[in-house]
């Protein structure tokens, strides 16, 4: 016997009929208009493009992406893979791209972090640090994002010259070329410890997984964290001295007219993401505050009565409500961030436009340059769409 | 806000050649290449593009009236066409617009301080008709950093705009005398020449001429220095689209008829005087013998209209050039002093 008893009338297949070679039948019709709409669209394209192809060929424009090869010459003062001029055109865009997605996904991170706080700040009884967020948000969602960067760059420097360098901790510098942090000069070892503490951090998930299951099962807690700090902590700090425990901090140091050494992050970069993030984080911090006040009063008080302490309100039954009005629109200002890094022409950071923008001005192919754009923020767009989609579906209530 | 108004003006310069390669109709509402003359009749005016502005090149005055050296020769070449040197509209360019600019039919020819170099003559899709200003790069520094010569530059920060060949030239030669760099590229010049002021960069580097100008512009000209080393050639030449030979042809011939001008000691003061001039490529040259201006599909009397609003070479760079501290040097005449400026006859 069966357990759920199932309405006949849904196994009912509708009656199927064959396909009659008339215009009164309904799906040939669609047939035939499908096919008359995607010709007329296929003929349109390939008419635009033979009339490209043939102009370019009239005025005597190169066309193709053979230029990609070639030695660009264009010097490029932040590279995340070692870059020099004599590279390829490709490179070079390839650093482009890099240092777009640097700031992109840091922004996007930052953003995320300040707007969760200003828009809980804004929530906050306490009415100097409510009405803070609140001047604020206002503020800066009404400025133009390029005013921003412009005043954020301008601010910048405005600060000492390198010989006159703010220096408030030792080996930190501040100057109008930038802030400089000691860092330790990157050796073998050190790839092999961040590999081993991403294997961690991936076996602790698995491992998380695993206890919350075996919880459910029988009940019984199973603490994570002797297992995360081993893996997180322990295993890599172990690989890292078993390789002999390097360690040479490079100190930034002045030498002629800049610093040598250490980390560097320049002003054009450090103005970009702080105008990109404090401008977003605005329009994060409304989203958060609305996602909150989605959920009804009532949820808080029904958890309160069953005992949970507020920190468990909060993590088990607000924030999975909260996160579903939240994740659409917060998709939205991830691509904001996103597009929006390509206003660093502005201020001078290389990001893929000014490069790409660069290459077409030195070749004279505008047209393969701004596709070549078009791809970059395209696929960035749509991967990001793509994982906030599958994350959105993830924490979407299941509902029957 | 400018910097939209620029953003704007790419993206529609970008659009607008997409547009013009793509739909035939449209691009012959631009003007098809090969008759730029035609077009510039029937709309009644030159499209002329210049620089976002730089001192004694093309810069507006405080009433906006466009004005300097290459301004000069777009109303040499309006006054060519039409008789009157006014009928020019003026679009300010960056150096990373210009050629799409000129591609797309946004403007007809392009006077705006640009090196003619193998790779722009052939895969850009334009002709460069005549080399207005022989200039080379260099770099300026601030007096106070105590530096003299551009091979004390090891380490430095260097301010340079993009997409120019200066960028290609400072990589170079940075490669050949085995100094570092630090680049800062901004495409805006008054962007880039601000982040300079304010200490962002050591060095600036750009066109020779290009250094004097802005040199000349700030309060205090003697706090920054120009360095001795001048690290390339920039023949500094006026653009036309490819393909369209005629209106090359008036464009080169006008910087000719400069040149001849000053070599004949014709000027704008004396031009009335010089029409009964006895000597014989003076008669043909200002349309009182032969045909010479009908060749070019001019009006005979061409010539004394270009030189009536202008004047010759030696004015038109003495009225720019010469109060911002820029000397003739290599563009002196080659007849009188030595100089690389020379005309082919006007026979």
């Amino acid at each position: 016997m069966s357990q759920t008893t199932i309405d006949p009338r849904s196994l009912r297949a509708p009656p199927r009929r064959p396909l009659r070679l008339s215009w009164s039948d309904e799906r040939v019709r669609a047939i035939v208009w499908q096919i008359l709409v995607v010709g007329i669209v296929g003929a349109i394209v390939w008419w635009l493009w033979s009339n490209t192809v043939h102009n370019l060929e009239v005025r005597r424009i190169a066309t193709g992406f053979g230029f990609l090869g070639r030695e660009a010459g264009l010097p490029i003062a932040e590279n995340l893979i070692p870059y020099s001029p004599t590279d390829t055109y490709f490179r070079a865009l390839l650093i482009g791209l890099l240092n777009t997605l640097k700031v992109a996904i840091v922004g996007i991170v930052l953003a995320t972090i300040f707007g969760t706080l200003i828009g809980i700040a804004r929530l906050s009884k306490n009415w100097l640090l409510s009405k803070i967020a609140g001047v604020y948000i206002e503020v800066i969602r009404d400025l133009p994002l390029l005013l921003q960067l412009l005043f954020w760059y301008a601010i910048l420097q405005g600060l000492p010259g390198p010989r006159q360098a703010l220096h408030p901790v030792g080996g930190v510098f501040l100057s109008n070329r930038g802030l400089k942090l000691p860092w330790i000069e990157w050796q073998d070892a050190h790839s092999y410890a961040l590999l081993a503490f991403a294997l961690g951090a991936l076996f602790t998930w698995f491992y998380r997984r695993d206890a919350i299951r075996k919880r459910i099962l029988d009940g019984k807690p199973r603490p994570v964290w002797p297992v995360a700090l081993g893996c997180l902590l322990v295993l890599p700090v172990a690989i890292w001295a078993a390789a002999g425990a390097p360690w040479t901090v490079d100190w930034p140091e002045l030498r002629g007219f800049n610093f040598r050494g250490g980390l560097n992050m320049s002003p054009e970069y450090f103005a970009l993401l702080l105008g990109l993030t404090t401008y977003t984080a605005g329009f994060i911090a409304e989203i958060v505050r609305a996602g909150i006040l989605a959920v009804p009063h009532g949820q808080w008080e029904a958890a309160q009565a069953l005992g949970l302490r507020s920190g468990q309100v909060l993590k088990q039954v607000v924030l999975p409500q909260a996160l579903r009005v939240i994740i659409p629109p917060m998709t939205s200002q991830y691509l904001n961030i996103t597009k929006n890094s390509s206003l660093a022409v502005a201020i001078g950071y290389q990001d893929i436009v000014s490069i790409a923008n660069t290459t077409l001005n030195q070749t004279g192919q505008a047209i393969e340059g701004i596709a070549i754009i078009m791809l970059v923020y395209l696929s960035i767009s749509l991967s990001i769409s793509l994982f906030m989609n599958w994350y959105n579906a993830r924490i979407a209530l299941v509902e029957r | 806000m400018p910097h939209f108004g620029l953003f704007l003006k790419r993206a529609l310069g970008m659009a607008a050649l997409g547009l013009t390669l793509a739909v035939p109709g449209l691009a012959q509402a631009q003007q098809a290449p090969a008759n730029t003359l035609d077009a510039v009749r029937a709309r009644g005016q030159l499209i002329c593009g210049v620089n976002t502005g730089l001192a004694g090149f093309a810069q507006p005055d405080s009433q906006g009236v466009w004005r300097g050296f290459d301004v000069d020769y777009c109303r040499a070449i309006s006054a060519a066409i039409f008789g009157d040197p006014n009928k020019v509209r003026y679009v300010p360019t960056t150096a990373q617009v210009r050629f799409t600019a000129l591609q797309s039919g946004e403007v007809d020819v392009l006077a705006r301080n640009t090196t003619w170099t193998l790779s722009r003559d052939t895969a850009l899709g334009l002709d460069f008709a005549a080399t207005n200003f022989y200039d080379g790069q260099g770099f300026m520094v601030k007096t106070a950093l105590g530096v003299k010569s551009a091979k004390e530059l090891e380490g430095a920060t260097i301010c340079v705009q993009p997409g120019t060949t200066t960028e290609q030239n400072l990589s170079d030669w940075a490669r050949a005398n085995r100094i570092r760099f630090t680049p800062v590229v901004i495409e805006r010049l008054e962007e880039l020449v601000a982040a300079f002021v304010a200490g962002r960069c050591d060095a600036y580097t750009t066109d020779v001429s290009g250094l004097a100008a802005t040199r000349s512009a700030q309060p205090k000209p003697d706090d920054y220095l120009i360095l001795p080393e001048v690290i390339s050639k920039e023949p500094l030449a006026v653009g036309v689209r490819q393909g369209d030979a005629r209106f090359a042809d008036i464009v080169r011939w006008t910087h000719y008829l400069l040149l001849s001008a000053e070599e004949f000691g014709i000027t704008q003061a004396n031009l009335d005087r010089m029409a009964n001039d006895p000597r014989p490529e003076v008669q043909r040259m200002l349309g009182k013998n032969g045909e010479l201006g009908k060749m070019l599909g001019l009006d005979n009397l061409w010539a004394v209209n270009v030189l009536k609003a202008v004047g010759n070479y030696g004015e038109v760079f003495d009225r720019s050039l010469k109060p911002i501290g820029i000397q003739r040097g290599p563009n002196a005449l080659w007849t009188t002093t030595g100089g690389l400026q020379y005309s082919p006859p006007f026979r």
